[in-house]
């Protein structure tokens, strides 16, 4: 992409504190159309929100989004991503993280109650599942379904023989 | 003797007053709410999954079927996104009209909630006016879009076509009667002791239990929280306009109530503002690649014709990378992930739904209280289930 600019990710504020705080967790940063992203290494999210919803010059208080896309064909295969804003300073940061298939990844819940839903969706729809989470099951798609509907090598379109064939379909 | 007390009840997905298909598990002591576990997913359409198979353009009337009661916010922030991934600017007139509308989406979108909200707790009277308003604006969608809910008048760099003839009048009519009849609503409601009765105190949530639940929108504002992302982070032009960010104090059902009239009046103001400055011009960007060509130059130009051919059997192209947009809904932050590979479908779309969240926040304000506040808790919370499940 043209406009990635690592050079003006190094000069935000947000990015700088936390490479200081964490030198270890942060993999990388990137700036794309002035939004902000960094990678964070997958069990350091829950120290890295921690931090960024406390310190005083950054309060990142409010969770606005979480939510997950799938590289099918790249490893790790999943990334988790956090879109963090401040009331306070009305800026927006977004943390990412990368998971492979089948690994387990901190829940964010003990940071804020809202991960809690979206947490769940993530798990629902992708098939990702978070450690530490109160209560990690299905909220979209019926208990007993079968497969995880956002995953890419889901079939956008499918006949209800092949529901059958699959096996798949709760009730 | 220590039996168990309580009764455990299912309200939903059929209920009337959980205004759609949620489902509440109820575990009651008496009338007394102990817990309250909802239950979603009755409306999941898998409105993310489709979008990855469409291209950009055709991902619009999908967004329109979320918020059915506000579908030209779900419009604004799914273009905002893909035209901030563009790095494109729409022309003024567009811009502008794609403000005067959405702020007439949320005077419908709150006329909704006031007239079911109103007719949960009792007051048949006010759900008839709010429906007899909320018509006039039907009618101005189905004059610039022909659709009277579904109509996806926004499109990828402007709008589906410029305002018909006589629009203006119609807006300027309804801005001369609007602010008496919603002095009438306060007139049948702020102080009426019963509506105060059900809805002072009831349902109260705290600032600081309100953010950690990610809510946001005139519930999080009923709290003191004074956070609204046209002033916070302005997009389409907003900060042009002037206009109050409402406030309550108590977090309660009365406040969420206040709030949103509140926001109707403030409303009113944006739209005569939009309608003051409604500069003219073209209403899409000018770019042969993005935006159709006028019919009758695809029949004299062979140029036309290929653009044109290309827009409807491939759409365009959006460059790789991903962007976060959100803007203020009527409901909350509606907010829009895409992620792009380059090519002429998104691969992947989010669609952070304020209903959806704001939902979770329900447990938190219901328990402890009588079912029948519950009923005027899911009222003041304002979800649209069809955005909710997605």
């Amino acid at each position: 992409m043209d406009d990635v600019n690592a050079e003006e990710a190094e000069e935000n504020l947000t990015v700088r504190k936390l490479r200081e705080r964490f030198p270890e967790a942060v993999l990388s940063t990137r700036s794309v159309r002035n939004e902000f992203t960094i990678l964070v290494r997958s069990g350091e999210i829950v120290r890295a929100c921690r931090y960024l919803k406390e310190d005083p010059d950054l309060r990142y208080d409010f969770l606005s989004d979480l939510t997950a896309v799938d590289r099918l064909a790249e490893h790790p295969r999943f990334e988790v991503v956090y879109h963090l804003f401040s009331l306070q300073f009305k800026r927006r940061i977004r943390l990412k993280i990368q998971v492979e298939e089948g690994e387990v990844v901190p829940s964010v819940t003990p940071v804020w109650s809202t991960a809690n839903w979206h947490e769940r969706e993530v798990f629902d729809m992708f098939g990702i599942s978070f450690d530490g989470h109160p209560d990690l099951r299905r909220i979209l798609m019926p208990e007993g379904w079968e497969g995880h509907p956002l995953r890419k090598d889901y079939p956008v379109q499918a006949s209800p023989k092949w529901w059958e064939e699959g096996g798949a379909a709760g009730d | 003797m220590t039996e168990a007390r309580t009764m455990t009840i299912n309200m939903g997905p059929q209920h009337p007053s959980t205004h759609g298909v949620l489902r509440l598990v109820l575990e009651l002591d008496g009338e007394i709410v102990v817990r309250c576990t909802p239950h979603i997913g009755y409306l999941h359409t898998g409105i993310e999954k489709i979008a990855e198979s469409k291209r950009y353009q055709q991902v619009i009337p999908i967004t329109d079927r979320m918020d059915y009661l506000a579908p030209l916010s779900n419009n604004l922030a799914y273009v905002l996104a893909v035209e901030k991934l563009l790095g494109i600017e729409v022309p003024p007139r567009a811009e502008t009209i794609r403000v005067m509308l959405t702020e007439l989406t949320r005077i419908g979108s709150h006329l909704v909630w006031l007239g079911t909200h109103a007719i949960d707790i009792g007051a048949m009277s006010v759900f008839l006016y709010a429906f007899r308003e909320r018509e006039q604006i039907l009618d101005m969608y189905e004059q610039v879009a022909g659709a009277r809910m579904m109509s996806s008048y926004f499109r990828v760099g402007g709008l589906f076509a410029d305002l018909p003839e006589g629009f203006e009048k119609t807006v300027r009519s309804f801005l001369t009667s609007f602010p008496d009849r919603l002095a009438e609503y306060e007139d049948l409601l702020t102080n009426n002791p019963i509506w105060i009765q059900r809805t002072k105190g009831i349902g109260v949530i705290k600032p600081g239990d309100a953010v950690d639940l990610g809510l946001s929108g005139p519930g999080l504002r009923a709290c003191g929280v004074p956070w609204d992302i046209r002033k916070s982070n302005p997009y389409s032009g907003y900060e042009q306009y002037a206009f109050e960010i409402s406030k309550g104090t108590h977090g309660d059902v009365y406040d969420r109530y206040l709030c949103r009239i509140f926001e109707m009046r403030q409303s009113v103001g944006i739209v005569r503002q939009s309608l003051e400055r409604l500069p003219d011009g073209p209403i899409a960007v000018q770019d042969p690649k993005l935006t159709p060509p006028p019919k009758p130059m695809v029949k004299k130009s062979m140029e036309a014709l290929i653009h044109h051919f290309l827009l409807w059997s491939e759409g365009f192209r959006v460059p790789a990378g991903e962007v976060y947009q959100s803007i203020e809904s009527p409901k909350g932050e509606f907010g829009v992930y895409l992620v792009s590979d380059g090519s002429n479908t998104p691969y992947r779309v989010h669609f952070r739904a304020p209903s959806f969240v704001n939902l979770q926040s329900l447990p938190r304000m219901a328990e402890g209280r009588l079912v029948a506040d519950l009923v005027a808790i899911i009222g003041s919370i304002d979800i649209v289930l069809g955005e909710v499940d997605r």
